[in-house]
């Protein structure tokens, strides 16, 4: 693991807003030279720090007005059940996100759709017949925000 | 605001491959890379694309650990919500905060070194932010599948 100057965590902060910027945008920004920028971008990368681009878009403007997380919990345990639900629930297109997790559930899930007649479609003929699901519990996202975790500020770590 | 099928087909390649360069995406896309590059630029102006957005890999930079926080707040407190997100944002260690109508009222998606880390974190940022009912967590162990994809 590589050691983060202040620099380069000004640096993980503005790519983590605009992942476009130029390694001259940022240089001119926090007063380096194009190359010298152009490195501290280029070791980041090659730490795995910097793991590619996200395209956020507008959903609802795409058709899509409903986004669902579900907690899933399944009724019957062990590798072959939990490899059955996975292949299966993967090849979900309106499935996002899958995370197996430890907890209340096995899985979360976030799945969006048209709106809450596609999603309640989308539930009864997708999720509820997946090998091995048992129960289910769905929460309706109304706001989600990404915050730019522990970069600094002077004041942190 | 129109978007036709092949703004549709550019969205679902560019979504399904974020890292495509632009020569890549119209081959995918079946189109010239000046009616690539035209319809991207449009749809950004639209606001259809909000963003592109670089993504961190916290694992690499030794947060070991990832923990989903599922909050119901205490509301009969008519300001529980703005002051439970207000504090949320000050604790450097929440990289993600959603909000939900259902059971669950907030999520806190919370990064920590190690379980040592994490326990400092919930015990003292994370019990200590007002208005909590109930808290939940569930602890991720995978991401077995993470896309923007739509079914466009």
């Amino acid at each position: 693991m590589i050691d983060l100057d202040d620099l380069d965590r000004a640096f993980l902060r503005d790519l983590a807003q605009e992942g476009t910027l130029s390694a001259g945008e940022l240089g001119r920004r926090h007063g380096l030279s194009q190359p010298a920028a152009w490195r501290r971008v280029k070791r980041l990368t090659e730490a795995g720090i910097l793991a590619g681009q996200r395209v956020l878009v507008d959903r609802a403007a795409l058709g899509f007005g409903v986004t669902v997380f579900l907690g899933v919990k399944l009724a019957t345990k062990g590798r072959v059940s939990l490899e059955d639900f996975e292949r299966a629930v993967t090849a979900i297109p309106e499935v996002q996100v899958v995370q197996h997790v430890l907890g209340l559930f096995d899985y979360r899930l976030r799945v969006v759709a048209r709106d809450i007649a596609d999603f309640e479609r989308v539930l009864r003929r997708r999720i509820m017949t997946l090998p091995g699901v048992g129960q289910v519990e769905a929460n309706v996202l109304l706001t989600e925000e990404a915050r730019p975790g522990p970069l600094g500020g002077a004041s942190q770590d | 605001m129109q978007i036709d099928d092949t703004d549709r087909r550019l969205l679902r390649h560019l979504l399904a491959e974020p890292d495509l360069a632009t020569p890549d995406l119209a081959a995918r896309a079946g189109v010239t890379q000046a009616t690539c590059w035209r319809r991207l630029e449009r749809l950004s102006e639209q606001g259809v694309i909000a963003a592109r957005q670089a993504v961190i890999d916290w694992r690499a930079l030794g947060y070991e650990v990832e923990v989903s926080l599922r909050f119901t707040l205490d509301k009969t407190n008519p300001r529980a919500f703005d002051e439970f997100l207000a504090a949320a944002r000050e604790v450097p260690e929440v990289i993600g905060i959603e909000t939900f109508l259902g059971r669950v009222d907030v999520r806190l998606n919370v990064i920590a070194r190690d379980m040592g880390h994490y326990q400092q974190i919930y015990r003292e940022r994370i019990l200590t932010l007002p208005h909590i009912a109930d808290i939940e967590a569930l602890m991720l162990i995978a991401t077995i599948k993470e896309s923007a994809g739509l079914p466009l």
